[in-house]
């Protein structure tokens, strides 16, 4: 089953904390409760909003505009500020020690690190689906280690200058050509549903 | 009729001795006693010492493996958030890694990590074979060539990854260093640097007064009427660190609160509990390491019960004849605290950085180095012809000092007392300590070289780790190295 529809106007912060706010209410999701890609939707909401003000006016300004700190990949050794897609895994990961009723990862086509390649054909289908069809999301579902899962992909643009010099003049980066509001990656939320 | 009654007797006595050996069995497991004859098989050199309190590890009877796992967290967690995990459980939670998961489960210590496994156990206490990395990294050769035609065994051995710590061998930190000279312009440690020197001062952690008070008059020691401690011992006070700060008997002979006059309360031989009243960062620290583990909190070898047939017993401290590692025959029954090398009274900083190691260690890389070029430099600095972080102590590399976020979240420089931290894998020595000093080439293959390290670094590295070599291939493809 595949739901490929146009994004949705970005929910206010209070339905997300109405929908994640516990266990019991996610669990919802598969009994007829909130929907899992309004759910999802609403996720992505806050991750994109924080992830884009982070990226602008705290990396970007910082670096590129005043040139006051660098951010960077190591950066408690160069004394740095963490990079925007670093802010975005530590949150994923605190995320993962605290609850499984949802997950989250930040993948690419043409991932600096190899191991944000997409692994499964979800994964891989839908970030072509939102690099081939600007402004959409994509959905759909898989079933990974036995539980079958609700899984959105949402676009990942690049949304400061920083964004798109860091990536392109990466050691390791396999495409250098990336321009200001570019789909870079995207964002992948999934939700066990069974 | 008589043959059944015997039979019948036999198995009667048979059924009783049985319970009687179970119900031995369960209390020697539960409360104590030769708790030795329980031992599956030899535990690692991690953990032998502390392998008769089981319940440090076996914390449930019936918790299977997740309560040994939370054991291993118990310990071992704040270690892995220092050297910034390569593979922290948490990154393999997501439903992604489901499949690699089923190949290798790498949110559990004990996929890799079995105790009392001799047979299959490698270095770090591995117990997988050497190649488990090909679980999750199959497909390295493509995205990196050079490392085409290697075999799996080869990424953790060949001094180029580690799976957890790779603080040292990170690519951009690999770059950073290539090009420094075998040796610094400058070799000194970082803590003596001329700026962190004077904070040192200014902070008031090192000696900056003479031994006598602030009003011109020597301290008067305030040990309860009763106490009359030898001279040497008032003269060794007054000159140590604590004499010059003013930390007077009641300091550590009597335990916090209690009236420094009253002879009830005088602990005659103060332990860790009393040092860590001012070192916790140290006794913390202390009790992680090799030296100190035994001292760790609930390393009870018998439990109270039983009617008083069991008496709670703990672990006794640490003594060279419990170790595995060559140690001097006179030194094996000295018990391990932080007075054994201190020295009560003296404190004497120095000798506790080289002649306390060497009072019980006798392997040869200890031998070896009183004829090394570091044992030279640390009699300069120690005579005073050579400034200070010049010279290379036993507890300049194995109890280094380090800039240190105490438990108020302050950074402090204090000496590391787990003196194993930075041996597991040894490259974390390389950058802690020896990069102070000597360029990160000459380092890694130096710390790669078994022979060399027996030795103690008398002459050059004859093993060499390829992967540098890769390292400046790539800056050269780019243009970033000549």
């Amino acid at each position: 089953m595949r739901w490929k529809i146009k994004a949705c106007a970005l929910l206010p912060l209070t339905a997300l904390v109405a929908a994640c706010g516990s266990g019991a209410e996610t669990e919802q999701a598969a009994s007829g409760g909130i929907e899992p890609q309004i759910f999802a939707d609403s996720l992505h909401a806050v991750m994109a909003s924080d992830r884009a003000v982070y990226t602008k006016r705290v990396v970007n300004r910082l670096q590129n505009d005043e040139g006051v700190i660098k951010a960077s990949e190591h950066f408690e050794d160069d004394k740095a500020l963490p990079l925007p897609a670093q802010m975005f895994r530590f949150g994923a990961e605190a995320v993962a020690e605290k609850t499984d009723k949802f997950s989250y990862q930040l993948l690419s086509l043409w991932p600096i690190n190899k191991q944000n390649a997409p692994t499964t054909d979800l994964e891989k289908e839908g970030l072509q689906f939102i690099i081939d069809n600007p402004g959409e999301n994509f959905y759909g579902e898989e079933e990974l280690g036995g539980t079958t899962y609700f899984t959105a992909v949402y676009a990942d643009p690049a949304v400061a200058p920083a964004c798109v010099t860091c990536h392109n003049d990466h050691k390791d980066t396999p495409k250098s050509d990336f321009k200001l509001g570019d789909t870079m990656g995207g964002v992948v939320i999934r939700v066990p549903v069974s | 009729m008589a043959g059944n009654r015997k039979t019948l007797r036999l198995w009667i006595l048979w059924a009783v001795l049985s319970l009687v050996a179970l119900a031995a069995a369960a209390a020697v497991m539960a409360y104590g006693g030769p708790r030795h004859l329980f031992l599956i098989g030899k535990t690692t050199d991690a953990h032998h010492q502390m392998e008769l309190a089981c319940d440090s590890c076996h914390t449930s009877w019936f918790g299977g493996r997740e309560a040994i796992e939370e054991a291993c967290l118990n310990c071992h967690t704040d270690d892995l958030a220092a050297m910034d995990d390569s593979h922290p459980a948490k990154k393999f939670r997501d439903p992604r890694n489901a499949e690699r998961l089923e190949l290798l489960d790498a949110t559990k210590c004990l996929s890799c990590h079995v105790e009392h496994n001799e047979d299959v156990t490698q270095q770090m206490s591995v117990t997988l074979p050497e190649d488990y990395c090909s679980a999750c990294h199959q497909e390295i050769a493509e995205e990196r060539p050079s490392h085409e035609g290697y075999g799996f065994e080869t990424c953790g051995n060949a001094g180029c990854h580690n799976f957890h710590d790779n603080r040292a061998l990170y690519e951009d930190f690999l770059e950073k260093h290539v090009a420094e000279d075998w040796l610094k312009r400058y070799p000194r440690m970082r803590f003596a640097d001329p700026a962190i020197t004077k904070q040192l001062l200014t902070n008031g952690t090192v000696a900056t007064t003479s031994p006598v008070s602030a009003q011109g008059e020597r301290i008067i020691p305030d040990a309860p009427a009763g106490i009359n401690p030898d001279a040497h011992v008032m003269e060794e006070w007054v000159q140590s660190a604590h004499g010059v700060a003013e930390v007077n008997c009641s300091g550590c002979h009597q335990p916090k609160g209690a009236t420094a006059s009253s002879i009830d309360s005088w602990i005659e031989k103060p332990g860790i509990a009393q040092c860590a009243t001012c070192h916790q960062n140290e006794a913390d620290r202390f009790v992680k390491g090799k030296h100190g583990m035994r001292l760790a909190d609930d390393m009870v070898v018998e439990h109270d019960g039983l009617w008083g047939l069991f008496k709670k017993e703990l672990l006794s401290p640490m003594r060279p004849e419990l170790a595995r590692l060559p140690m001097k025959q006179e030194a094996a029954h000295i018990d391990l605290t932080c007075t054994t090398c201190h020295s009560a009274h003296a404190f004497d900083i120095k000798k506790a950085k080289v002649e306390a190691c060497a009072t019980c260690h006798n392997d040869e890389h200890t031998q070896a180095y009183f004829q090394s070029q570091h044992y030279e430099l640390w009699k300069q600095e120690s005579n005073g012809t050579a400034p200070e972080g010049s010279g290379v102590a036993c507890a300049t590399c194995h109890m280094p000092k380090l800039e240190t976020k105490t438990s108020q979240g302050i950074k402090r420089w204090i000496a590391d007392h787990n003196q194993s931290a930075n041996l597991h894998p040894n490259e974390v020595m390389g950058r802690e300590v020896c990069m102070d000093c000597h360029g990160m080439s000459f380092t890694i293959d130096a710390l790669a070289d078994r022979d060399l390290i027996s030795k103690n670094f008398k002459g050059r590295p004859s093993v060499h780790v390829e992967s540098l070599d890769w390292v400046e291939t790539r800056m050269r493809e780019r243009g970033d190295r000549p």
